[in-house]
């Protein structure tokens, strides 16, 4: 008797063994403690820009990134200026990952001329299960390359006059696969500014963001709020906080922005401290930016003759 | 009565001793190609990081790899085959489990090429299918190495293909799999 229960026990996990076991292979594999580190959060952001701050994306090591980033005249200004058509500015500009946590930045601007430069470190990384946030540092300068303007009388136009330095804290969660929130405490230092009532620091914080409303499209949305210098005018015009709406559409290989905003300038210098147009007014700028990037360093995968057998 | 217990005893030692022999890595090479004929971009990409186990006496083989492992050359594409074709964070892993149908004629004693049928259920995406696929377990100097090259339809696994890029991605996905196991 004791025979037969046995030979049946033994036969039944016999044929029991074989999904059984491949399951506990499987278990096996995911028990291993390498497979259980931590991963990083990714793609908090669809671009290195958000619309007109930057974002805590950075490109891979080895990416050169050739953007181009416009921005349309005043669509209230009408029929005169063909709907804002007629004024738009442009920057163009070459971005660069040097590793994988450090990006670096030159362009120019055709409003007032403005050549810029930028470096971006990623200081923190959001891990799921870990860390919270991503967390970026930014310094960027600018130098205006627009003929002196006209001072009051004894006062001289220096070099130094033309640059202009600005700060910022980035500070992202990627709170689900849709929502994506950053937050910019920022710094910008002028050399010069319009009125001697004014600081040469202007110091805001900023608010960006993105819902993904499908796969491949997200709005965005970003504002900067001036704590201080609030009334400093800008070639005697007042001054706004800068507010821009917009959406991410990515076609497969390019991620286009295409946005409204109220500030022209696209250095953070000009559209934070110098946004003379409001949204109250209906005075949008409509723009864009649109990106192409090529791989300069291939990743080690791909380097040497890889033996492909496809 | 003591009979038995010796018997059992040795039966349960003996499957023991059969069952431990395994063979596995963490590090099995697996690529795609999935480049629609004319297209300008190779839509290609490596991972180095599947995790395969072997269990030489049932041939019971059951594979495990991160999609986000895979290596682009075009780190943008990279982000987009995680974000919009794999959705990575939502199926962060592929599998397979199944087993290798003719171990019996497999000896991994002998050196040499062993032509195989390896069948079992695929899951990639969140989809699961039973599949067959062609390939070779390889006995070289106390290695042993499973290879095996097939193709996958996207569509199979509900990878959506959308029609600006129709004529760069392919309808269908070139994988190879190197696995160089090592006893355990």
């Amino acid at each position: 008797m004791r025979k037969i229960l046995l030979l049946s026990i033994s036969l039944f996990s016999m044929a029991y063994s074989g999904y059984a076991q491949q399951d506990d292979l499987m278990k096996m594999l995911d028990n291993e403690p390498e497979n259980k580190k931590m991963e990083p959060v990714t793609s908090t952001f669809k671009a290195t820009r958000i619309i007109n701050s930057s974002s805590v994306e950075n490109l891979a090591h080895g990416v050169l990134d050739f953007r181009i980033l416009h921005r349309f005249g005043r669509i209230s200004d009408g029929l005169d200026n063909s709907f804002g058509f007629d004024n738009a500015t442009t920057r163009i500009g070459l971005d660069y990952g040097v590793t994988k946590w450090l990006m670096i930045g030159l362009g120019h601007n055709t409003l007032q001329k403005i050549n810029d430069g930028f470096v971006k470190v990623r200081l923190k990384q959001q891990y799921q299960h870990g860390f919270p946030i991503t967390v970026s540092y930014f310094a960027g300068m600018g130098i205006v390359g627009d003929k002196a303007p006209t001072l009051p009388a004894g006062q001289e136009y220096f070099y130094s006059h033309r640059l202009s330095y600005a700060h910022q804290l980035l500070l992202a969660r990627k709170f689900s696969n849709r929502l994506s929130l950053q937050l910019m405490p920022t710094i910008v230092h002028q050399n010069l500014v319009d009125s001697a009532k004014s600081s040469n620091t202007t110091i805001a914080l900023g608010a960006g963001g993105r819902l993904k409303v499908s796969k491949r499209i997200a709005i965005t949305a970003e504002y900067y709020y001036r704590i201080n210098n609030t009334d400093m005018p800008h070639f005697g015009a007042k001054t706004y906080n800068s507010l821009s709406l917009g959406a991410d559409i990515e076609t497969g290989g390019h991620v286009f922005q295409l946005f409204f905003c109220n500030s022209l300038g696209i250095t953070e210098r000009s559209f934070i401290t110098q946004t003379t147009d409001t949204w109250e007014k209906g005075q949008l700028h409509f723009g864009f930016n649109i990106s192409r990037v090529f791989t300069v360093v291939k990743p080690k995968e791909f380097k040497g003759g890889d033996k492909k057998e496809w | 009565m003591k009979k038995i217990v010796l018997t059992v005893a040795m039966v349960s030692l003996g499957t023991t001793a059969l069952f431990a022999q395994k063979y596995m890595t963490r590090t099995a090479r697996v690529t795609f190609n999935a480049t629609a004929e004319g297209s300008p971009e190779k839509i290609e990409a490596i991972n180095n990081e599947a995790a395969n186990i072997m269990d030489a006496k049932t041939g019971d083989v059951v594979f495990q790899m991160p999609i986000k492992s895979f290596k682009f050359e075009r780190a943008l594409m990279q982000e987009h085959f995680n974000e919009n074709y794999m959705e990575s964070d939502k199926y962060p892993k592929a599998e397979f489990k199944g087993a290798i149908t003719n171990m019996s004629a497999i000896d991994l004693t002998k050196e040499g090429t062993y032509e195989t049928k390896v069948a079992g259920k695929l899951t990639i995406h969140g989809v699961t299918n039973e599949v067959t696929v062609p390939g070779a377990v390889q006995v070289k100097g106390g290695n042993v190495m499973l290879k095996a090259k097939f193709v996958v339809k996207l569509a199979d696994y509900k990878v959506a293909v959308p029609g600006v890029v129709a004529d760069k991605v392919a309808k269908e996905a070139k994988i190879t799999i190197e696995s160089s196991l090592t006893q355990k």
